[in-house]
């Protein structure tokens, strides 16, 4: 049943309907570009499924390989292949793709076909990240990204969106140029390749794996992004338009996460282990420091912005404690996080189209004119706080499983954010949506229409799965973690 | 000196293109100014017919003419072609800038013609002599192509600078081969590798005679700190003889550099001492050009800093002193080339009677203006800046994997720390073409001729850098094949 070359497929075949969504030209078309953007959307995630139901759950190598050769003169190629945690990310990818199409939908009235554009050609260059063995087809996916969100959010973002976008560009690109010199390096000391899994079998120095170590570390931990060097996250998601916001913090963050995952533990695992007390903790600043942080935002987008930082940081945790049970946990937080706070965010977007206004002081009582609403955004503030059934409990509970048989303090500093997070995400759903009906403008807010109840309905039905029966993920993903794991355990001295 | 009929087969393009300079330059005075697109016509077909003939010695072993003074070997068969066609691109975009300037003028094309062939002169060149004669004969054209609007009292002043910094930068290259000619009593290339193989070069005056001839070839390439002009040039110019300063040279410049130190001074003793004096002049040309470029609010003279910090790069390749870092290098230069090309086109374009678009204020809003355009000029920009999937990220990477080879780890890091700041100005041009309001309303003129040729050139920097394949092989073929010191 399967396709050919599946992979390609999800990778292009967006990108491709990006660019005839493009050729529509200018607004007077939009109505056509939007279709083609839902039609060009809805087929990237249709082959897409195939993966889930062709994925052999036994195995733990990669799977779905191809291989191209593409430019010789350095031995790059056009290598192919993904295990169960690329896939969970490359479908996350394509669901949330769909749903931001029709999210932007009504909002987005100027520049329609650029803006779908871009959208659909990011959401191939993401799966092209998620399923790249190549180091230098890795790298040319993973900076490609910048560009059409350098362009989101500078062309159809807030106010202060030129500030943003730089900032946003700016900062993931220094990361990033150290990592090709990082991988240039590696070129040079593997004899001649760009090849990940060969990567993965060098023996490097100490010394020259903390260096490695470091320079992947400036791209992911910034793109991830790792307390102190989040700030341009709050700036990028306040004056992204509501899309930008979703696609930033369900796919783009990951996109850290990943590297974390398929570069640098395996390429240097023993740097990795060296460095791991840093890097938790700043996770745990992170989880804490954010947490309080975000306790006192007076604006929406900004608050669930810090609290994904936070949210990261649980990941970043998972990943570097170096067990099944942490770096399943991070997985499956990374999806559910995936769906949590793009669900956030389409909420205050929700609001924002009606009154123009992300402050929670501007709001109150809204449930009395949006029960629907109300509802929904309460399913995933709860989710967000962690609350069991959800999805939002499972990674966490795993992570923090997997953390107590590390160290007992690393446990009791993490699980806190069952209380941070409670206490921020609850107390501004409270501000927002209960009491009597604040002021005017709240009093003409009308409930949500059939297009935004589909979207958060979809989430909704994905956030109560994986927490009530989260095993089809897990199983996907426990070859491919042990795999991985194998690598970590390898000193490469 | 002995001549031979057989030596005229390898310099036919040569020669081909100077028959034709010297009927141009006839038949032009037999022209009147509404026919005047019979002369650019001929010099379209002239600098067409060069390139097709160069290219036919693509493949070929090198061939020496003229006692030795020439080669035609596959590396100078590639530049040459590349000069030509640059010329005969910059030349198209150029027409509509020329025409209401008073300078769509037979003294144009012509001046062209003999920049063309001088840098071809200098490609070919095996002799120091023939190596200074083809530079002269192209910096003498392009001083006056500079002086050529008149009436500016910018452009002449420019001119000026040009011609005082460029007389003194020839002297500078002068000194220095009259002392390696000192040192090893020839001026001939291969003489001179054979002299100081054999070890009876004095190495002090050796020595001496390199450093000036570095600092000549720093002058020439713009690079800090020998750089002082290009700002000056770039801006007072007319912006059509900024394309040619700003292009097609520079592949002659790095044929220069490649036949002077890679070839001439490449002994291995010699390669640690130029070494050191590149690693200076790229790491400051990185720094200069990038930090500077970031306070420049006019657009010709931030692509003039940016240069700067290009040639910086192209040193990179240069001064790792392998057959892989020269292709790198030459790699590097060709994809500058077509960027440059597009950014400094652009330019032109925008122009229109009575009003230089050189101001970064003008590019304000064109992507609601020309939305084609605008993404063309997007593309150029991520490509300067070095963002994938742009063929100018394959040209850093290239670069960066030449010096990383060689150990220049830190040399690395400081490239691409520089570029990041160097993004940040690629990046202002992004920004106000796509998020800032447009501040004019006049809708850009394109012919169809440079409209066509603009979008192939938007379109190639973008599918080189999907498939930069064959033009990094055909850049280490062309290398492989002709140096003469492979380490």
């Amino acid at each position: 049943m399967l396709p050919f070359a599946p992979l390609s497929t999800v990778i292009w075949l967006p990108i491709i309907a990006g660019i005839l969504v493009l050729f529509t030209g200018s607004d007077r078309n939009a109505v056509l570009a939007r279709w083609m953007a839902l039609i060009g959307s809805v087929a990237g995630f249709l082959v897409a499924l195939p993966l889930w139901n062709g994925f052999d759950r036994n195995l733990g190598a990669m799977q779905f390989q191809e291989f191209q050769p593409w430019i010789e003169t350095f031995n790059i190629n056009y290598r192919l292949g993904i295990d169960g945690i690329s896939l969970l990310l490359i479908l996350l990818n394509c669901l949330t793709t769909v749903l931001v199409v029709i999210a932007g939908w009504k909002v987005i009235q100027s520049r329609v076909a650029q803006y779908m554009a871009a959208f659909l050609i990011l959401s191939g260059m993401i799966n092209g990240v998620f399923s790249s063995l190549d180091a230098a087809l890795f790298y040319v996916f993973f900076e490609a990204t910048l560009i059409p969100m350098f362009v989101i959010i500078g062309v159809w973002g807030g106010p202060n969106r030129v500030y943003a976008a730089l900032k946003f560009f700016l900062y993931t690109l220094l990361g990033s140029l150290l990592t090709l010199v990082a991988l240039i390096y590696l070129y040079n000391a593997s004899g001649g390749s760009f090849t990940l899994l060969d990567y993965y079998l060098l023996p490097i120095p100490l010394t020259a794996q903390i260096l490695i170590f470091v320079a992947l570390f400036a791209a992911f931990a910034v793109k991830v992004p790792m307390w102190p060097v989040h700030t341009w996250l709050p700036d990028a998601h306040v004056e992204a338009p509501t899309g930008g916001s979703v696609v930033l913090a369900a796919i783009m963050l990951k996109l850290g996460a990943y590297g974390f995952i398929r570069l640098s533990l395996p390429i240097v695992p023993d740097a990795s282990q060296y460095l791991a007390p840093l890097v938790i903790a700043l996770s745990l600043i992170a989880v804490v420091y954010i947490g309080f942080v975000a306790l006192v935002q007076a604006d929406m987008k900004k608050l669930i912005a810090y609290s994904s930082i936070a949210h990261m940081g649980f990941v970043t945790l998972g990943i570097f404690i170096f067990n099944p049970h942490g770096l399943q946990g991070a997985v499956i937080q990374m999806v559910s996080h995936g769906f949590i706070s793009g669900a956030l965010f389409l909420c205050v977007g929700v609001l924002y189209d009606r009154l123009h206004s992300r402050l929670i002081a501007d709001y109150g009582g809204v449930v009395n004119r949006m029960p629907v609403f109300a509802a929904f955004f309460m399913l995933f503030a709860m989710a967000n706080a962690g609350l069991p059934g959800t999805s939002g409990f499972v990674g966490e509970f795993l992570v923090i499983m997997g953390t107590m048989s590390v160290n007992f303090w690393y446990t009791f500093t993490a699980a806190t954010t069952l209380v941070f997070g409670a206490a921020y995400t609850l107390w501004m759903y409270k501000r927002v949506v209960f009491g009597g009906v604040a002021n005017d403008k709240v009093a003409s807010l009308s409930d949500i229409d059939r297009r935004e109840f589909f979207v958060l309905g979809v989430l909704a039905i994905a956030v109560l799965c994986i927490g009530i029966y989260p095993k089809p993920l897990t199983d996907v993903l426990n070859m491919s973690v042990a795999g991985l794991l194998e690598y970590v355990a390898v000193s490469k001295l | 000196m002995e001549f031979s009929i057989m030596d005229l087969a390898p310099a036919s393009a040569e020669i081909f293109l100077l028959a034709a300079v010297c009927v141009i330059l006839v038949a032009d005075l037999f022209v009147s100014d509404e026919r005047r697109y019979l002369t650019y016509g001929l010099t379209q077909v002239a600098l067409v017919v060069t390139a097709f003939l160069t290219a036919g010695g693509i493949d070929s072993a090198p061939v020496y003419a003229f006692s030795g003074m020439f080669v035609g070997d596959a590396f100078s068969s590639v530049l040459k072609a590349g000069v030509c066609l640059t010329v005969a691109i910059g030349l198209v975009y150029s027409r509509s800038y020329l025409e209401p300037r008073g300078m769509y003028r037979g003294e144009y094309f012509v001046l062209a013609l003999f920049a063309t062939l001088g840098m071809m002169v200098m490609i070919s060149a095996n002799h120091f002599l023939a190596l200074y004669l083809g530079l002269e004969l192209l910096s003498l054209s392009l001083y006056a192509m500079v002086a050529l609007a008149r009436d500016s009292a910018r452009s002449t002043e420019a001119a000026m600078k040009y011609f005082v910094l460029g007389a003194l930068a020839s002297g500078m290259l002068l000194y220095g081969m009259s002392m390696v000619y000192g040192a090893t009593a020839s001026l001939a290339i291969g003489d001179v590798i054979a002299a100081i193989q054999s070890g009876d070069a004095n190495s002090t005056i050796l020595k001496f005679g390199l450093v000036f001839i570095v600092a000549g070839i720093g002058f020439k390439l713009g690079a800090v700190p020998f750089h002082m002009w290009v700002p000056d040039v770039y801006h007072g110019a007319p912006t059509a003889v900024t394309l040619m300063i700003g292009t097609a040279p520079k592949l002659a410049a790095f044929a220069f550099i490649v036949r002077m130190l890679v070839e001439a001074l490449g002994d291995e003793q010699l390669v640690v001492e130029w070494r050191q004096m590149l690693v200076l002049m790229s790491v400051a040309s990185l720094v200069v050009g990038n930090v500077v470029a970031i306070a420049q609010t006019n657009l010709k003279r931030m692509l003039a800093y940016s240069t700067i910090s290009h040639m910086g790069f192209l040193l990179l390749g240069v001064l790792s002193g392998d057959i892989d870092g020269y292709s790198a290098a030459m790699f590097y230069v060709s994809v500058y080339v077509i960027m440059g090309l597009g950014a400094f086109g652009m330019i032109l374009l925008m122009s229109r009677k009575g009003h230089e678009a050189e101001e970064l204020e003008d590019l304000k809003g064109l992507s609601q203006r020309h939305p084609w355009y605008a993404f063309i000029m997007l593309v150029v920009m991520f490509s300067m800046a070095g963002v994938p999937p742009t063929v100018g990220f394959w040209a850093k990477l290239s670069v960066l994997q030449a010096v990383v080879s060689i150990g220049y780890v830190w040399l690395a890091v400081v490239a691409v720390l520089f570029s990041l700041v160097g993004a940040f100005y690629y990046l202002r041009v992004v920004k106000l073409m796509f998020f800032d309001e447009p501040s004019q309303q006049e809708v850009m003129q394109v012919g169809v001729g440079s409209g066509v040729l603009m979008s192939a050139n938007g379109i190639a920097v973008l599918a080189l850098g999907m498939m930069p394949g064959a033009l990094l092989a055909i850049c280490e073929r062309a290398i492989t094949m002709s140096l003469r010191v492979a380490t």
